[in-house]
């Protein structure tokens, strides 16, 4: 199961953070802080696993990714396959960038629901749901559609509608 | 992925406005992004909650701006402040139709609460109906949030519309509610398991997403009860097949592989399947064998695929071609350039050696490789696989390099670890004690503070019984290198608090015994300890306890103590010291510099920490003095029973009778340390108790009751003085006087009940576990220990209480490669045995107070005697006290513990088997492997 999916940027400012499981703010912020301090001690061209049971308990694992100005983290058990994980980040992150073309640090701070939504496609209650990022799109696309369509009484600027259809 | 790394911020910042969010919004975000530190970042985010209070607080928001105003809310929490003030408006916007809105609602809430706040019950209506909702946009974003959002209670609110819904028309709902009905599962396994059948009928599902959905909570359940779902094996393997072939849509290639993490999840559950089963093992061979051939592993997803086949093989039954297969992948992945590959690769090895054992023989530069790898996770797998593949023949290099890295790393959490890897490893491997001693130093002074004490006493009790043989000069030799190294190690500043314990302890106990170092060298060193340390009252315990020893070792031997004026201005110190323990101590230490020779020696005899110490508990030997104490007018005992309210403490009748007598007020005082021993007490607490500090009151102990008894009349003196202090000063004698046997070395009389009580309780433990001493294994002691047969007497009974201490034993005895069986040497903790030196102490007994008369003595020793040669004379000693009924109550106590300690007779032969059998499969090169780590070793 998936514990958590965080993603970050290189002074650790958390972008996007959901845990499967309940957790307390602060703890949150705990954990968050303690996977940056991590990361980034990590030299470049090393293998992108982590045992980190020091934050998550026994048997959790931490794969992550770097992207640019961001970290995509992923925390999981051992009933998930490491590589796999690995590829179900850069799943996600091929996502975005269709949604976003060219997705950056802001796309992720500004559309801030629509990356749950996205999110949400992937991974669900802290399984794998669907990895194929084109089915995923259609379903987000499906969702903006609707909320734009139930929007439509000019509720949402144009700009809005014209940001989604990029 | 390169364009993402092309995007620098300021380009994405200048194009803000555009997103739809208000500018206050993007001001905030670039304001915080900004912030140079976390200060004026907490100062922005703060500011905006109060913005947002004051806006939540205004009548009639439009909803386009309330939503917006939830995601600002989201954003706080995200960066660690609390918004709880809004978390009633989220739950509002759930309820709202329109769509956005009620997706915004549903994601905030998710977000912010768990499944047991009391906002939860506004919500749940709401997802109800939204589960019946005629758009599936809306039942899907009502199942998502009910994954985060419904707790035991709530389940069956919405069961019946979440089962309803499995069989929707739309796959993402059937989808979605099949992964809902899985956390319900895992949440509360009861609440659903009438639906389980539900999981495999979906497995049939005509949509291929569906199906991969069910493999997730079919995972669970398999793990949870293989044999029940024996039968899908066939079908899982069929579904594996189809997938190979392609038979999927082409939606669900990834990087030309098909439906890659359905055939992971497959894998998965087939290694859970194929476990310990032949059939389904067999019945798998053939769709593994083709997945190796057609798995493309120029791809990552690939390779996870591959890994994944090989942790399937290495939980099956494979057949060799398949076991073949695997290995050849795991070179292919050790051989990779990739990080991540050679990870696996590790992981793959670990899991594969214990098939076949021979597979990492062609990959030990490979392995090297690795662990020499700047990549510290790579590191750290490979010193798991390391650990697994330890034998005798290569554990000296493994522990080196795992202390090595242990020195290297900061991670207190691996610190430990590894630590406490290397003392297994160690325990289990060690070559030579010395190699032993050598190792246990090194990791105690690096990771001190982060091992287990009982490493610590195993350690100190391998010191003090050496290599259990006959050879006394190895032994002797051992101890002055352990003295030397700490010798030399002492003056290091910083070292751990377990590790100073050691070395003070081993100082005391062996610095002065073969001459080499004088008496004041070692216990200037002794000082500087308890100097450089003063704020840990342990470490200084066991330094003048030490110091104590090397003083009566001094005037045992008959020369002069010249106590240096360093020992001497710590002993004023600590006669003033706030801790009772220290105290007492130091109390104990002036008084035994006051004793003479032969006093001395029956107190702190040299050497004798691991011989037995006996406990007369029922103080037979007083017999006589009481029955002239009651002849001349004093009252009898009052027995437990007849008193009430004294649940505390110690189960020391015997000092009861021995007061009662001379002080009608002191009586009173006696009344509370009187529970009758409990009898599981003496199988708890057989191993090492956990308080370090009572343990080494414990373990240092060798004397004679009646030269305790001397030493506990000094003490009654020194209370006296300070009678200010009431009882617990007067119960520090009581302790004093019960816990005489042991208070030799470590003389460390607690002087609150609470501390007597748990000193005494291990001993009173010990105690019925002597008649356990079974013929055979006196028999070996007795030809180990040949010569004086107060000697063997000891150490056979001491060796009696070994077996019963499961890994104490263990550790201490495997070590011995090439050892026969035979001596189980005693623990640490065991107590002198007194009797011998019974009978030499009369004399101080007599000197001292002339508290009994010396017939009462001699009936009294010979009880002792008595008592513990063989089990049966329990109740005789007893029966001569029947005047007192507290002591046949006590009597009962024993002969209760005495049960389980003969029924215990066997197991303890049959640990000691046991203990030869791992020793021998343990410690003797297997030669599976001889030639693995050649090269690190030439």
């Amino acid at each position: 199961m998936i514990k958590a999916v965080m993603m970050m940027n290189t002074q650790g400012k958390p972008r996007l953070a959901k845990f499967y499981d309940y957790m307390p703010v602060e703890k949150q912020q705990e954990l968050i802080r303690g996977v940056f301090s991590v990361l980034c001690s990590r030299p470049e061209n090393v293998s992108n696993f982590l045992e980190i049971e020091s934050l998550f308990g026994p048997d959790s694992r931490l794969v992550y990714k770097h992207y640019a100005t961001l970290y995509f983290v992923l925390v999981f058990d051992g009933s998930e396959n490491e590589l796999a994980m690995l590829d179900l980040i850069q799943v996600l992150v091929e996502t975005l960038d269709k949604c976003f073309s060219n997705v950056c640090e802001l796309d992720i701070v500004f559309n801030y629901s629509k990356m749950h939504a996205v999110l949400d496609e992937i991974v669900f209650g802290g399984q794998v749901l669907e990895t194929s990022s084109a089915e995923v799109m259609k379903a987000v696309e499906e969702i903006s559609k609707l909320e734009a369509a139930s929007n439509s009484i000019s509720l949402v600027p144009k700009s809005v509608s014209g940001w989604r259809g990029r | 992925m390169e364009q993402l790394k092309t995007i620098g911020r300021e380009l994405a910042m200048g194009s803000q406005g555009g997103f739809g969010q208000s500018k206050e919004f993007l001001d905030l975000v670039k304001s915080i992004g900004e912030a140079r530190s976390k200060a004026e970042e907490d100062r922005i985010v703060l500011s905006e909650v109060d913005i947002l209070k004051r806006r939540l607080l205004e009548p009639d928001i439009p909803k386009r701006k309330m939503k917006e105003y939830i995601i600002r809310l989201v954003y706080i929490e995200m960066l660690g402040h609390d918004a709880s003030f809004g978390y009633i408006h989220a739950v509002k916007m759930t309820h709202d139709d329109n769509l956005l809105l009620k997706r915004t609602g549903y994601l905030a809430v998710t977000l912010f609460l768990n499944e047991d706040h009391d906002l939860i019950i506004l919500i749940v209506n709401t997802i109800q109906k939204d589960l019946r909702s005629d758009n599936y946009l809306v039942v899907c974003a009502a199942l998502n949030a009910i994954c985060r959002l419904i707790n035991e209670e709530t389940i069956p609110a919405v069961l019946p519309q979440v089962v309803e819904l499995l069989n929707h028309q739309k796959e993402a709902v059937r989808k979605k509610a099949i992964m809902a009905l899985h956390r319900f599962h895992r949440k509360s396994p009861s609440s659903v398991s009438h639906l389980v059948s539900n999981f495999r009928k979906r497995l049939c599902d005509n949509d291929p997403g569906v199906m991969g959905a069910t493999l997730c909570p079919l995972f669970d359940l398999i793990s949870e009860d293989v044999n029940s779902y024996k039968d899908l094996v066939s079908s899982f393997v069929s579904i594996l097949k189809q997938v190979t072939e392609r038979r999927l849509p082409k939606s669900y290639d990834y990087h030309q592989m098909p439906a890659p993490f359905i055939q992971i999840k497959l894998l998965k559950i087939m290694a859970l399947l194929g476990s310990g089963d032949k059939n389904a093992s067999d019945i798998m061979s053939m769709v593994l064998g083709d997945l190796f051939r057609k798995c493309d592993s120029s791809t990552n997803i690939g390779n996870a695929i591959l890994y994944e086949c090989i942790r399937c093989i290495s939980c099956i039954l494979p057949n060799p071609k398949l076991l073949e297969a695997a290995a050849d992948a795991i070179s292919k992945f050790l051989k990779s350039d990739s990080h991540n590959l050679k990870y696996m690769g590790i992981d793959g090895l670990g899991r594969l050696i214990k098939i076949s054992p021979d597979i990492a023989e062609q990959h030990q530069l490979a392995v090297i490789d690795c662990l020499e790898d700047p990549d510290d996770t790579l590191k750290r797998k490979t010193f798991e696989l390391l650990y697994k593949m330890t034998k005798s023949s290569n554990v000296e290099v493994i522990v080196d390099r795992m202390i090595d890295y242990m020195i290297s790393i900061n991670d207190n959490h691996y610190k430990t670890e590894i630590a406490s890897r290397c003392v297994e490893l160690a325990e289990q491997f060690a070559p030579s004690n010395q190699w032993f001693i050598q190792i246990m130093n090194k990791v105690f002074e690096h990771a001190g503070d982060l091992v287990n004490i009982k490493v610590a006493h195993n350690l100190m009790r391998l010191i003090a019984e050496g290599f259990g043989e006959d050879d006394d000069d190895a032994d002797s030799k051992l101890r002055l290198s352990a003295v030397e190294s700490y010798l030399q190690l002492i003056s290091e500043p910083k070292l751990p608090s377990l590790f100073l314990q050691v070395i003070s302890w081993v100082l005391g106990e062996y610095g002065t015994a073969d001459g080499k170092y004088s008496a004041s060298y070692i216990s200037g060193k002794l000082c500087d300890v308890a100097d450089a340390y003063s704020s840990d009252e342990t470490v200084k315990g066991y330094a003048v306890s030490a110091l104590m020893k090397i003083y009566a070792f001094e005037i045992a031997s008959g020369r002069k103590v010249d106590v240096l004026p360093e020992c001497q201005s710590l002993i004023e110190e600590l006669l003033a010291s706030h801790s009772t323990d220290l105290q007492q101590r130091a109390y104990e230490l002036q008084a035994l510099l006051a004793l003479d020779a032969r006093a001395v020696e029956t107190i702190l005899p040299l050497d004798a920490s691991c011989e037995d110490i006996e406990v007369d508990k029922d103080l037979s030997f007083l017999n006589g003095y009481i029955q002239q104490a009651i002849e001349s007018g004093a009252q009898p005992y009052i027995s437990e029973r007849e008193r009430s309210g004294m649940f505390e403490t110690t189960d020391y009748h015997p000092q009861d009778h021995h007061e009662v007598p001379t002080h009608a007020l002191r009586f009173e005082a006696y009344e509370l340390p009187k529970p009758s021993v409990p009898p599981q007490a003496s199988n708890e607490l057989v191993p090492v108790p956990e308080p370090s500090y009572y343990s080494e009151s414990h373990q240092p102990i060798s004397t004679s009751l009646d030269s305790e008894r001397e030493s506990s009349e000094i003490k009654l003196r020194l209370d006296g003085v300070k009678q200010k202090w009431g009882r617990p000063s007067y119960q520090s004698t009581t302790a004093a006087s019960s816990t005489t046997p042991q208070a030799a070395n470590g003389i460390s009389t607690h002087s609150d009940a609470g501390v007597g009580s748990s000193s005494s309780k291990p001993r009173s433990s010990y105690e019925p576990k002597k008649p356990e001493i079974d013929p055979e294994k006196q028999r070996l002691a007795a030809s180990l220990f040949g010569g004086s047969s107060s000697r063997t007497d000891k150490r056979s009974s001491s060796g009696g209480h070994k077996p019963a201490k499961g890994t104490a034993n263990k550790t201490a005895t495997v070590p011995k490669e090439n050892q026969t069986p035979v001596q189980p040497p005693p623990d640490l903790l065991d107590f002198g045995e007194p009797t011998a030196t019974t009978v030499t102490a009369v004399d101080p007994f007599k000197e001292l107070e002339g508290l009994m008369d010396s017939s009462s003595q001699d009936g009294g020793s010979s009880d002792v005697m008595g008592l513990y040669s063989d089990a049966a004379p329990v109740t005789t000693t007893t029966s001569v006290d029947s005047l007192l009924s507290e002591l046949s109550d006590s009597s009962k106590g024993n002969s209760r513990t005495y049960q389980p300690q003969t029924s215990k007779g066997p197991n303890t032969k049959e640990a000691l088997e046991k203990d030869a059998l791992v020793r021998q499969m343990g410690v003797n090169p297997t030669s599976q492997n001889p030639t693995l780590f050649k090269d690190l070793l030439g």
